[in-house]
């Protein structure tokens, strides 16, 4: 149990890092089958060990209103079986092979995967194409998940002061983006999922030509094709309508919240509109933000850290996050902690203080260089883990950028100049797209009333 | 942001090795256990010094430990906080250190380039040897330790950890968070910290792993290098036996939360204990497996009454806990801990069917591989082998020790050490939610 500030940013910029690239001897294999199924594979010899994942185009941002977080609920309902293996046999034949399973749904995709020893590849593929478009959705196995999910949000928001004001951050700095909804969904559409909103949403979005397979491990990449072409290639593809755009409209100003809810601290959490890599014209702009974000946050010699926390000492924490890879046009983020004595408005002006600096000075050839530095570092550390490998494939082909930018990765970064960090902080992070939200911590209990009874024997 | 993952389940704790690792092992000339593990394939490397400095140690000064580890970084030798951190940054090198109940670690990860790594292992030599603790960053970092523990009092699952630690281990080191409490750390000094470090950072109580790109006689030196900075000092004296309870309690506390978690268990096992792999693999039957255990069986799918339902042995260097775990809707706690305590009092009444033993056997065994199949898994694995002083073929030996396992030696364990009539029972959360008193 360790102590953790909640830090939005984090998860971001951890992943952003990764978005990284491959030295020139690791290939990727691309091959696309007849049905239009994408199937990437790097061999990696280093463990007889493999891991498969099977990324579909659509989540959270794909969902019309009412819905909301009917991606999740489906990726739940994915495991409820198909007329060949019903509930529980998906994962009790992955548990009997060894394997470790499982799924995760974001605003831009679900994806399922299988890690496992490497002569149990077949397996995935067998129970993976046959849940892609035979899933038997049940009216009475959807009613007990629902309840599964709805305790899922009580766990990940609603008990969760930071969490609970990030949804209604979100909320508030997107007027029509469906970037607005949080992944999960709103409690009320939750609890009104149909049996045929699934069977829907299933037929809709899960087929082959929505599809990415990746394979990543001590494989012969030849051989996984051939694999994955008996399981998937004789799966029908489906017509997949393209998304409406559904474009942010243009914030002009800046919006404040504030969240009531039970806590000890104050937190603050503000956003800038930003481009993100698959839309900002030009491309550099958006690795001039990966790398003001790199300034502000990249490890704790960065300024956040080295200003805030030491220095000044105004902040128990600060962070910043840009996720890069998003469908969407996103925001910069800074999030902060304030330390104690001071409040969340003292942090704000911090922080609009060191936007202006960024503004206004050119980053040092120092600071520039230790990004750099530091994303070289990452992108040899990150080969350490298949999982993360296969992740990085899966999500740059699945937002639709494409698994070959990972590649250019640390070229593009180290292209960045201190002009062009200063140019991206005028141009972007601006009071008039600005959202604030503070976290205005109510009272949990005066003093907790216990109550304790013991007995010789227990209740069964 | 956008990358909020959200899983069916909680991502798996990597448990695990393949047949081929090989653990080299010596001694410092100042006695300190060296463990290295050659991996060619990446130019990297992991170092770990590890010492017993844990939060058992903290004798009445809860945090004590985890507050000494965290200032480690903040001054050391001639550089203050920014410069470490610049050094470390500049290089693309990865600093961190903690403590678990049992351990105090410091970690790097660097690049094996000889002037990238030279810079990394200097300052890490430095703030392992010479650390500062000066009075204006120990105010900072306990300022924001305490920012820490407040923030900590939002959660009701954090909440009900320090209630369960408390009451499965009263007065034994074991009781308290790793972290501290308020009303300790608000009362700790700079030599308090000074004091806790001169005594058990010493050479006599570390141990290092080195895990990654380097030959034997790099990793000889630089063990060598690392320890001879620190005086030889004493092995602490072992933290005393844990007292296991004489009765059942139940303790609940109020939160205004929309589910209560519930956590039921009693002190379990330790790491040289006998009944060891009984109780693991009977336990990966019970809630331990991620997707596929009774427990998550009869409270998520049969009933859908929680997200996560489980339950695992955290063996120590003493009786770690055995806890079962659950969150539910405040109105559904009594049906959902009744649940739970029935699938447990089944699972001891019966022990395991064959079909599940064998299929937790094929689980184990068949994906041993994935335990040790990265430099990080096995930084973490090679420490665990060489705090608790394991057989250095540990990992070699575990798939034939699980599959001698029977389903009677399951029964017979679980009937011996988890008893009923011994657990300790937590609940924290909103109005309508205490779970049923001992009837």
């Amino acid at each position: 149990m360790k102590l953790e500030f909640n830090k939005p940013g984090m998860l971001a910029l951890a992943l952003l890092c990764p978005v990284v690239t491959y030295a020139a001897e690791t290939r990727v294999y691309e091959q696309i089958l007849a049905n239009g199924m994408k199937i990437l594979v790097k061999e990696d010899h280093r463990a007889p060990v493999v891991v498969s994942q099977v990324w579909y185009k659509v989540g959270s941002s794909y969902e019309p209103g009412g819905i909301t977080g009917i991606s999740h609920m489906l990726e739940h309902m994915m495991f409820k079986g198909t007329q060949q293996y019903p509930a529980g046999e998906f994962s009790r034949i992955i548990a009997e092979q060894g394997g470790q399973e499982n799924a995760f749904t974001g605003s831009d995709y679900t994806a399922y995967f299988q890690t496992l020893e490497k002569s149990r590849l077949e397996i995935s593929f067998k129970l993976e194409a046959d849940r892609m478009r035979n899933l038997d959705l049940k009216a009475e196995e959807l009613e007990k998940e629902l309840q599964v999910v709805t305790e899922e949000r009580r766990m990940r928001t609603d008990d969760k002061p930071r969490a609970k004001m990030q949804e209604q951050f979100n909320s508030v700095a997107f007027a029509n983006s469906p970037y607005k909804n949080p992944v999960i969904g709103w409690p009320s559409d939750i609890a009104n999922y149909k049996v045929e909103d699934l069977q829907a949403w299933y037929q809709q979005w899960y087929a082959p030509n929505n599809a990415t397979l990746v394979v990543v491990g001590d494989v012969d990449a030849e051989q996984v094709v051939k694999l994955a072409e008996h399981y998937f290639a004789g799966l029908k593809p489906s017509e997949i309508k393209p998304l409406k755009p559904q474009a942010e409209i243009d914030q002009k100003g800046t919006r404040k919240l504030t969240v009531k809810a039970p806590a000890k601290l104050p937190y603050l959490m503000m956003g800038y509109k930003v481009p993100v890599l698959k839309t900002a014209k030009p491309e550099w702009e958006a690795y001039a933000l990966e790398v003001l974000a790199g300034i502000l946050d990249g490890g704790n010699g960065a300024r956040l850290s080295t200003r805030l926390v030491r220095g000044k000492e105004i902040a128990v924490s600060a962070g910043a996050g840009y996720d890069m890879t998003s469908r969407l046009p996103d925001m910069f983020l800074l999030e902060a902690t304030p330390a104690e004595g001071k409040s969340v408005f003292d942090l704000e002006y911090a922080l609009k203080d060191e936007v202006y600096q960024l503004q206004n000075e050119l980053v040092s050839k120092d600071e520039l260089q230790r990004i750099k530095a530091q994303v070289l570092a990452n992108d040899i550390y990150q080969k350490d883990s298949n999982f993360y490998q296969a992740m990085q494939l899966g999500l740059l082909e699945t937002v639709g950028i494409g698994w070959q930018k990972a590649d250019a990765y640390v070229e593009n970064i180290n292209k960045v100049t201190a002009e062009q960090v200063r140019e991206v902080a005028r141009k972007y992070l601006i009071e008039d797209t600005l959202t604030v939200a503070y976290l205005d911590p109510q009272p949990i209990t005066e003093a907790p009333k216990t109550g304790k009874s013991i007995g010789g024997r227990h209740a069964f | 942001m956008r990358f909020n993952l959200i899983g069916l389940c909680l991502f798996l704790l990597a448990q695990l090795a393949w047949a081929g690792v090989d653990i080299q092992h010596w001694q410092t000339s100042q006695g300190a256990r060296v463990y290295f593990v050659q991996t060619p394939s990446l130019p990297m490397v992991d170092i770990r010094v590890a010492f017993d400095a844990g939060s058992a140690r903290d004798d009445a000064q809860f945090g004590l430990a985890a507050l000494t580890s965290a200032l480690l970084d903040t001054g050391a030798g001639d550089w203050n906080a920014d410069e470490i951190a610049n050094r470390f940054d500049s290089i693309g090198a990865a600093f961190s250190a903690g403590v678990s109940e049992d351990l105090a670690w410091l970690s790097l990860r660097s690049l094996t380039e000889k002037a990238l790594f030279d810079k990394a292992l200097s300052t890490f030599q430095t703030i392992l040897t010479q650390p500062r603790f000066n009075e204006e960053d120990f105010q900072r970092e306990k300022n924001r330790t305490l920012a820490g523990l407040k923030h900590r009092e939002e959660s009701p699952g954090a909440l009900a950890n320090i209630t369960f630690s408390k009451a499965l281990y009263h007065d034994h080191p074991y009781a308290h968070p790793e972290e501290g409490m308020v009303e300790t750390v608000a009362g700790f000094e700079a030599e308090d910290l000074k004091q806790f470090y001169k005594k058990y950072y010493v050479s006599a109580n570390a141990m290092v792993v080195i895990v990654g790109d380097l030959q034997k006689t790099q990793a000889t030196e630089i063990a060598e290098k690392l320890i001879a900075g620190l005086p030889v000092g004493e092995k602490p004296a072992e933290i005393p036996a844990v007292i296991m309870p004489t009765q059942a309690t139940n303790q609940h506390i109020e939160f205004p939360s929309t589910q209560t978690h519930v956590l039921s268990g009693l002190p379990g096992t330790h790491r040289k204990d006998p009944d060891y792999f009984a109780l693991y693999v009977g336990n990966h039957i019970l809630g331990g497996g991620s997707l596929v255990s009774r427990l998550f069986d009869e409270v998520r799918e049969k009933r859908g009454l929680a997200y996560s339902a489980s339950s695992q042995f955290m063996p120590l260097f003493r009786e770690g806990p055995f806890v079962m775990s659950l969150q539910t809707r405040n109105d559904q706690t009594q049906q959902a801990t009744q649940v739970m305590h029935q699938t447990l009092a089944e699972f001891i009444q019966n022990g395991p069917s064959e079909a599940e033993l064998i299929a937790a056997k094929k689980n184990i065994t068949g994906g041993f591989a994935l335990r040790t199949d990265n430099n990080s898994k096995l930084t973490e694995y090679v420490t665990m082998i060489g705090f608790y002083q394991q057989p250095l073929d540990y990992l070699q030996q575990f798939p034939a020790k699980v599959e001698k396992i029977t389903a009677a030696d399951i029964k017979d364990a679980f009937q011996r050490r988890v008893r009923p009539e011994w657990l300790q029972t937590v609940s924290v959360g909103g109005p309508g939610s205490r779970p049923p008193a001992n009837q």
